[in-house]
């Protein structure tokens, strides 16, 4: 067993753990945190995502491990308190899910997502900078599959967030 | 009816009411439940071999692992019925014994489950676990078999294996237009994103399990022909289920197994199926090749039609997919056949995936008729309008409502069809291409009850499931609706066998089905209600139950007001049951859902690359229930027929009968970036033959169609008919045109 600390949505954790464990793992067995969801544990599919001190990352693929010291927000964590946040609100608007189970992925993955396009990194269909263009928000959240095909309406929830944003 | 009233809040736009559990990771799918007592956790371990004998297995290092508490293989595991046995209530309720003998039935079949307090430990003994299997040759291609292939005994949807209608050689002899084709469609896999996962618990005889399931009460049967219990004896929870397209219909191999673990540890068993057991522990579609041959007179008008499907079966799963049977209801001709092969196989269970039979058979028939369109020189949505039957052409039966014409010419404008476009835009070749859509309309039956709360609020049960299809909604809406509540008022409660049965999700009848089941269920208890108001207060006799409506903890009439509480004598509120079932007219009449679809895609001159620009469809599947839903419904159907024609393919090793692209990397499905816009139109109806709420099968009808627009499309842009699906860049590289210089 293995010592191990780090922040789960704000909330410190002293853990002793299998060196064998995921984070993915860890949040849902050792913390009985099962928002974020196990697709494909393969790093394949994004259901597992989650944001690690800023940075969206596929928790399945890290083990708990190298994560000592991490801040780690899930999507348990991306709620303002009991209200839902701004993407969340704008995923149910646009019936941005149909089964829901990729969907705690896709809204960690487009809250990283959201910074990442305010920081102005580019990604690869970018031309001159970074644009609100639906085809900017479609590459970027490639990695997270979504098998009941809600990906046109994740789309419009995404971009309407990004638009109040600027 | 035709005057029916479609206002209120049945149809309305309504934000699915599960909405905020699942974008807050609150909604619990079989894998998430935690109960009381910590969960042992299972992990299967596979046959490296397709078909064969355990000679010898050796569990003993495994055992010996730290945290191990069980090794179950068939040398312990519980008492079965034999696989495939009690079948009478179809292949869901049969038994689904698993590692009952020494029987290898599939590669990747379990040979043990390895049972552990972590996921790491069960993982890392389920390595150590030696069997050795006396291998036998097995059979995974049914075309390499096709001296053993022999007619079903039933297809999936339909009794009728073959048919001929009229002379087809005759009329195909004389036809001044023919075309033919033999097909190749791949196995494919569901793929939905929660794998396949239960967690079992015994209580004696008593077998409780949280699973991902489509239809609880075949499960029930299923657990109970397993393990020869009383189905009242088996409880299956199932509030959410992470997607389903057909392959969570039935119980599969981890569910089977939680229970062998838990039998044996006396305690409470998941089992979450990696994604790579799903390509061997989960069902899939099988492997088809079709042939067509077609003819036309000098006019466009089709004469004959001639379809047949060559497919496999798993061993002892008796599923054989209609293929051709879509064929039967789209085209008037004066001669048609039709025929369905199979061969047994030793492969995984072949199965139902969204919209079985249409999605294979639409895909290569309507890519045929367009071959045909062009043949006779007429374009493609006037031939199929031209063609349109008056009645049902092979059962000669009249048709429900069929606004297959609408669709195509709403379609066509929509879409601003001008022809099969083919024009060049620098380096990438554009083509337009078109298909029309049809799924068989099915009504199942199904119960529900009803319940009033002395504080005016409304709840719903009934076994139903919502495999994010939008059921918790639109039951909500019709309860709404029927009882005169807003929808905030009223909590539908789905997916637990204590609650009345229905017959779950599955062949796009779950809504109008179990929707028409509450509508019956709320009606009842309004009935009741007024009765029950007549006989407090004299003042209520004689008035219409459909007038009466709930406001806060009142029964209210026109100025007339009750408070619940005073109405019944029982405390815990007042209550109804309904119930719904196929009207004759699903006998008499042929019952369809209906669409078209226009694709515009740009092939890459150089390489080949296929990109889908535009998919327009327009639909028709009677009177919408939730616009907002069914639009969804609608575009995940288009995806899936968008990989259908480009992506998705369950590749096997024929040599060893091994799915070799056992994962979301190699098995591919369309991402964000490979979906534009899509372009959807309901074309709004009434189907009072369907059920009384006038609703039609919707969520597998979006598949039919978009895949043959594709693939017509790709045809106008490189002059290359395909004939093998998915259609990948290479196949179209003879057909580009000379690199310049």
């Amino acid at each position: 067993m293995h010592p191990l600390r780090l922040t789960v949505n704000g909330k410190p954790h002293d853990l002793e753990i299998d060196p064998r464990v995921s984070l993915l793992d860890l949040l849902r067995e050792n913390l009985s945190m099962t928002g974020s969801k196990k697709g494909c544990d393969h790093g394949q599919c994004g259901a597992c995502t989650v944001i690690v001190n800023g940075r969206r990352i596929n928790s399945c693929l890290s083990l708990a491990v190298t994560h000592e010291g991490d801040d780690v927000t899930t999507i348990e964590g991306t709620a303002d308190g009991e209200a839902l946040s701004p993407l969340q609100a704008a995923f149910v608007k646009h019936d941005a899910f149909q089964c829901g189970y990729c969907t705690p992925g896709q809204i960690c993955s487009a809250t990283a997502l959201l910074d990442e396009l305010k920081r102005g990194e580019p990604s690869v269909v970018t031309k001159e900078k970074v644009e609100l263009v639906d085809e900017e928000i479609r590459e970027r959240m490639s990695g997270n599959l979504c098998r009941c095909g809600a990906y046109n309406n994740i789309v419009d929830a995404i971009l309407e967030v990004a638009e109040a944003r600027t | 009816m035709s005057e029916h009233e479609f206002k209120g809040i049945i149809g309305q736009p309504l934000d699915r009411v599960d909405g905020p559990l699942k974008v807050s990771g609150q909604a619990t799918y079989a894998a998430d439940w935690r109960g009381t007592t910590p969960h042992l956790i299972g992990y299967i371990v596979e046959s490296p071999v397709a078909k064969g004998r355990i000679t010898s297995i050796d569990t003993k290092a495994a055992e010996s692992c730290e945290g191990v508490r069980a090794v179950v293989t068939h040398e312990n595991a519980p008492s079965q019925i034999p696989f495939g046995e009690r079948d009478k209530g179809g292949r869901f309720a049969q038994s689904h014994a698993v590692m009952r003998s020494n029987e290898v039935r599939h590669l990747g079949y379990p040979v043990a489950l390895v049972v552990a307090d972590t996921l790491e430990q069960a993982r890392h003994a389920a390595l150590l676990v030696k069997v050795e299997i006396d291998a036998q040759d097995g059979i995974f291609n049914p075309e390499t078999h096709e001296d053993q292939a022999k007619a079903p005994d039933g297809l999936d949807g339909s009794d009728e294996v073959d048919t001929e209608d009229g002379d087809f050689e005759a009329e195909y002899a004389s036809a001044g237009h023919r075309v033919e084709g033999e097909f190749h469609t791949p196995s494919q896999h569901a793929a939905a994103m929660e794998p396949h996962a239960t967690v079992a618990e015994w209580d004696g005889d008593k077998l409780t399990v949280h699973m991902s399931i489509q239809i609880l009460s075949d499960g029930r049967k299923a657990f109970a022909n397993t393990f020869d219990i009383k189905p009242e004896d088996v409880h299956i929870v199932a509030p959410f289920i992470g997607g389903g397209f057909g392959s969570k219909l039935g119980v599969h191999n981890e569910a089977i197994l939680a229970a062998h673990g838990a039998k044996l540890t006396g305690q409470p068993v998941r089992i979450a199926q990696h994604r790579r057991n799903v390509f061997s522990n989960g069902p899939h579609r099988p492997r088809h090749r079709q042939r067509l041959k077609l003819g036309a007179d000098e006019n466009g008008k089709i004469l004959a039609i001639h379809h047949d499907a060559l497919s496999i079966m798993a061993r002892d799963y008796p599923f054989a997919e209609a293929a051709a049977s879509p064929t039967r209801a789209s085209y008037a001709t004066k001669a048609m056949r039709t025929q369905h092969r199979v061969v047994e196989g030793d492969i995984p269970k072949a199965d139902s995936m969204r919209a079985p039979g249409e999605a294979v058979g639409t895909l290569t028939f309507e890519s045929m008729i367009d071959e045909l369109a062009h043949s006779c020189g007429v374009d493609p949505v006037e031939f199929r309008v031209r063609n349109e039957p008056e009645m049902d052409p092979h059962s000669g039966k009249p048709f429900s409502t069929r606004k297959m014409r609408r669709c195509l010419q709403e379609g066509a404008e929509k879409f601003g069809w001008q022809g099969p476009v083919s024009r060049r835009e620098g380096n990438w070749l554009i083509g337009h291409g078109m298909a029309a859509a049809i799924r068989p309309n099915l009504m199942q039956p199904a119960e529900a009850e009803i319940e009033l709360s002395t504080d005016g609020h409304l709840t719903v049960r009934l076994d139903m499931t919502d495999i994010g299809t939008g059921t918790y909604t639109i039951l909500t809406q019709i309860a709404a609706e029927t009882m005169g509540v807003a929808p905030e008022h009223v909590t539908v409660k789905l997916g637990d066998t204590d609650f009345p049965e229905t017959c779950g999700s599955g062949g796009s009848f779950g809504a109008g089905s179990t929707g028409t089941a509450v509508a019956d269920a709320a009606k009842s208890l309004k009935d009741d209600l007024l009765q029950r108001a007549a006989k407090a207060d004299g003042e209520w006799k004689g008035a219409n139950s459909k007038d009466l409506r709930i406001e806060g903890a009142n029964i209210v009439l026109g100025s007339r007001s009750l408070p619940i509480s005073e109405l019944g004598e029982r405390s815990g509120g007042l209550s109804a049951k309904g119930a719904a079932k196929p009207g004759k007219e699903h006998d008499t009449m042929a019952q369809y859902s209906y669409g078209a679809q226009f694709a515009e895609v740009a092939v890459d001159a150089v390489t080949g690359e296929i990109r889908l620009r535009r998919l327009t469809g327009v639909f028709d599947a009677g009177r919408i229930l939730n616009e907002k839903t069914a639009r969804s419904q609608l575009m995940g159907g288009m995806i899936f027929g968008i990989g259908a024609a480009l992506m998705e393919e369950s590749l096997m090793d024929e040599r060893y009968g091994a799915f070799m692209n056992r994962d979301l990397a190699e098995y591919h499905i369309a991402v964000n970036r490979d979906v534009p816009q899509l372009d959807i139109h309901m074309v709004e109806g009434f189907d009072e033959n369907s059920n009384p709420l006038g609703s039609k099968g919707i969520g597998e009808l979006g598949i039919c169609g978009a895949g043959p627009a594709i693939a017509n499309a790709v045809f106008a842009a490189t002059g290359h008919r395909v004939r093998k699906f998915p259609i990948h860049m290479e196949h179209l590289l003879e057909s580009l045109p000379p690199l310049d210089g």
